[in-house]
């Protein structure tokens, strides 16, 4: 199973990422944003600890992707990894450590403005698929 | 369901629910392009929100997205009607620059490479936190409300720049207090940066003159380098447009919407002020950001022209709401206009128009893709009835970011680039070819589209010798 991969949209950046469990898939949808600002591979070289809370699932997910944007812009932040994902499926709430590198020292193709409901899903199938569009 | 009506203009009839009826300034060719994604249903959508006024209009660039079409021109009642962060777009007064040298292509073009190099340096894309230019957030908050003549208050350029911007580089209404202190946090490192994706910096030779009246009142003149900035507010303004999206959403809900993005607030209710306030302070960012930016490309291009003056033409918000004065049937009325994605092109006489420039109109700068030509043009008197004073903001895209990176092989578009004795500067060879001039409409044939009705008249043409995409 791929971690994530990108489907057509004329203007904006519509991605698919996967995962056995809902927490693999969100850190997944993660990735495919970091992805979406560098192709070159981050090293893992400061650690991040964040909450995020939501008022559903959908929520928390957009919560959770805008929290890396803000991280980028304020702090420089580009992820490489997200380990110790817990989620709350009641509460709608996560947990999550992060890994990630200074942001300049990469070069980068696209801006990431926002984090969107367009088309957004998070669906279990035989595994879980969560579906997003970055507006760039 | 799309009637023609006369060339270049097309018709979307009213349907159950539309308030007003749909309209597309575009060649035949383009419309064919703009069939293929969701701007028919995008136009058909804004026009049945309430209070819109007259019709809900697209422009020959325009393309799907964010709830309103790109290339999309809506008017809204100030009693009845709304405001729409999905009208403004993401990113709050992405918007244009240009400044004109006193320099000519002769002289220039020896020191082609020379001036790439400095403009790559000192030209920050400015990714994260990424502008040489800190400010404290006591200072940030004086430039949310001043916009570019805070800037130059400080020293960062001279009156004339900002008295050669829409609305004097300055939206009043911005109260800081109305942007969110992440919105801040976002935006505060990144003072005069391009940003990467479709930013960029040019520099260009005025190659053809069409209008020598409009083009001497620009000061331009065939063979003089310009140089064009495109960019806008930064994370802080993609931060505005989120977090009212999410207040609006809480406060008025999307259940009865035709599409969650056409999330709105009355335009009189307090969060519809506020949202205007907000994004008010973004706009005066992103004109700061400009400011800040040209302050950068005076001191570069003086290392190598030590005696060059750079002024600037004109500066100009693609994507922003504004309560203008229109005429709505036959009375002159203050009325909401969104563009997003779209241009003012204000005509000869109105007051909004810099005196410089009054008789002639504002000058309008369509930015074409990389590696085509761009075109300066004018406002008009036409576009008052067609569009409220609107025109396009650039080509508009065609085709996706992932077909682009399938379809496209880098060293040809590289190689066709170098072959016009391009130099180009790009921050990643994937962002290069996302941005290929093969993904956008053809520039010529949007602009034709539009002098062709009148809502804009060329004035002159550019092309690019050098790219700095961010």
């Amino acid at each position: 199973m791929e971690k994530f991969e990108f489907l057509e949209h004329t203007a904006d950046i519509k991605f698919q990422a996967f995962g056995e469990t809902l927490e693999e898939a969100f850190s997944n949808s993660a990735l495919a944003l970091s992805n979406s600002i560098t192709e070159e591979k981050i090293k893992s070289k400061k650690e991040l600890k964040f909450q995020v809370k939501g008022k559903n699932m959908e929520n928390l997910l957009y919560n959770f992707l805008e929290e890396f944007l803000f991280l980028f812009d304020s702090e420089s932040f580009l992820l490489s990894k997200v380990k110790e994902m817990k989620i709350n499926k009641e509460k709608f709430e996560l947990s999550c450590v992060v890994e990630g590198d200074e942001a300049n020292k990469y070069s980068f193709h696209s801006d990431i403005k926002a984090i969107t409901y367009n088309e957004m899903f998070i669906k279990k199938e035989k595994h879980w698929i969560i579906q997003g569009v970055f507006d760039v | 369901m799309i009637k023609k009506i006369n060339k270049n203009i097309y018709e979307i009839p009213k349907e159950e629910g539309m308030n007003v009826k749909g309209i597309i300034y575009a060649s035949s060719k383009i419309i064919e392009d703009i069939k293929k994604d969701k701007t028919i249903e995008q136009i058909k959508n804004v026009a049945s929100l309430p209070g819109i006024i007259g019709k809900s209009i697209a422009l020959a660039d325009a393309h799907q997205g964010y709830g309103f079409s790109i290339g999309g021109v809506a008017a809204f009642d100030l009693e009845k009607g709304i405001i729409s962060p999905g009208g403004v777009g993401y990113d709050i007064n992405c918007s244009v620059r240009l400044l004109r040298t006193n320099i000519k292509k002769k002289e220039f073009i020896s020191k082609q490479k020379e001036v790439a190099n400095v403009l790559k340096k000192k030209i920050p894309s400015g990714v994260g936190r990424g502008s040489p230019f800190q400010i404290s957030y006591k200072e940030l908050d004086k430039l949310l409300k001043g916009g570019s003549q805070y800037l130059v208050e400080k020293g960062y350029g001279k009156k004339e720049d900002y008295l050669h911007t829409e609305e004097e580089g300055k939206l009043k209404n911005a109260n800081p207090l109305k942007v969110s202190a992440r919105a801040k946090k976002r935006g505060i490192g990144q003072v005069g940066t391009l940003g990467a994706g479709n930013h960029f910096l040019d520099v260009l030779v005025v190659d053809k003159i069409f209008d020598n009246a409009a083009a001497k009142a620009y000061g331009i003149s065939k063979n003089q380098i310009v140089i064009m900035i495109h960019c806008g507010s930064r994370g802080l303004g993609h931060q505005v447009a989120s977090d009212y999206i999410k207040l609006m959403e809480e406060k008025y809900g999307f259940e009865n919407l035709r599409d969650r993005e056409l999330i709105n607030a009355p335009i009189k209710s307090k969060l519809g002020k506020d949202y205007l306030s907000a994004m008010n302070c973004a706009a005066n960012f992103a004109f700061a950001n400009k400011q800040m930016l040209t302050h950068f490309t005076r001191e570069a291009i003086r290392e190598i022209f030590p005696n060059s003056e750079l002024d600037v033409i004109y500066d100009i918000c693609h994507n922003i709401a504004k309560i203008e004065k229109h005429k709505v049937g036959k009375a002159i009325k203050e009325v909401c206009v969104h563009r997003k994605g779209a241009t003012r092109s204000l005509g000869p006489g109105r007051i909004e128009v810099p005196t410089k420039y009054r008789k002639i109109g504002q000058p309008v700068m369509i930015p074409g893709s990389m590696g085509t030509s761009s075109y300066l043009m004018k406002g008009t008197k036409k576009s008052e009835e067609l569009s409220f004073s609107s025109t396009v903001h650039g080509a508009g895209r065609v085709m996706s970011r992932s077909r682009a990176i399938r379809e496209l092989n880098y060293s040809k578009i590289k190689k066709d680039i170098q072959n016009k004795k391009i130099e180009i500067c790009s921050g990643s060879k994937r962002g290069f070819i996302e941005e290929a001039p093969e993904v956008y409409k053809e520039i010529d044939e949007v602009v034709e589209s539009m002098d062709y009705l009148g809502l804009s008249k060329k004035v002159a043409r550019m092309k690019p010798i050098i790219v700095i995409q961010g």
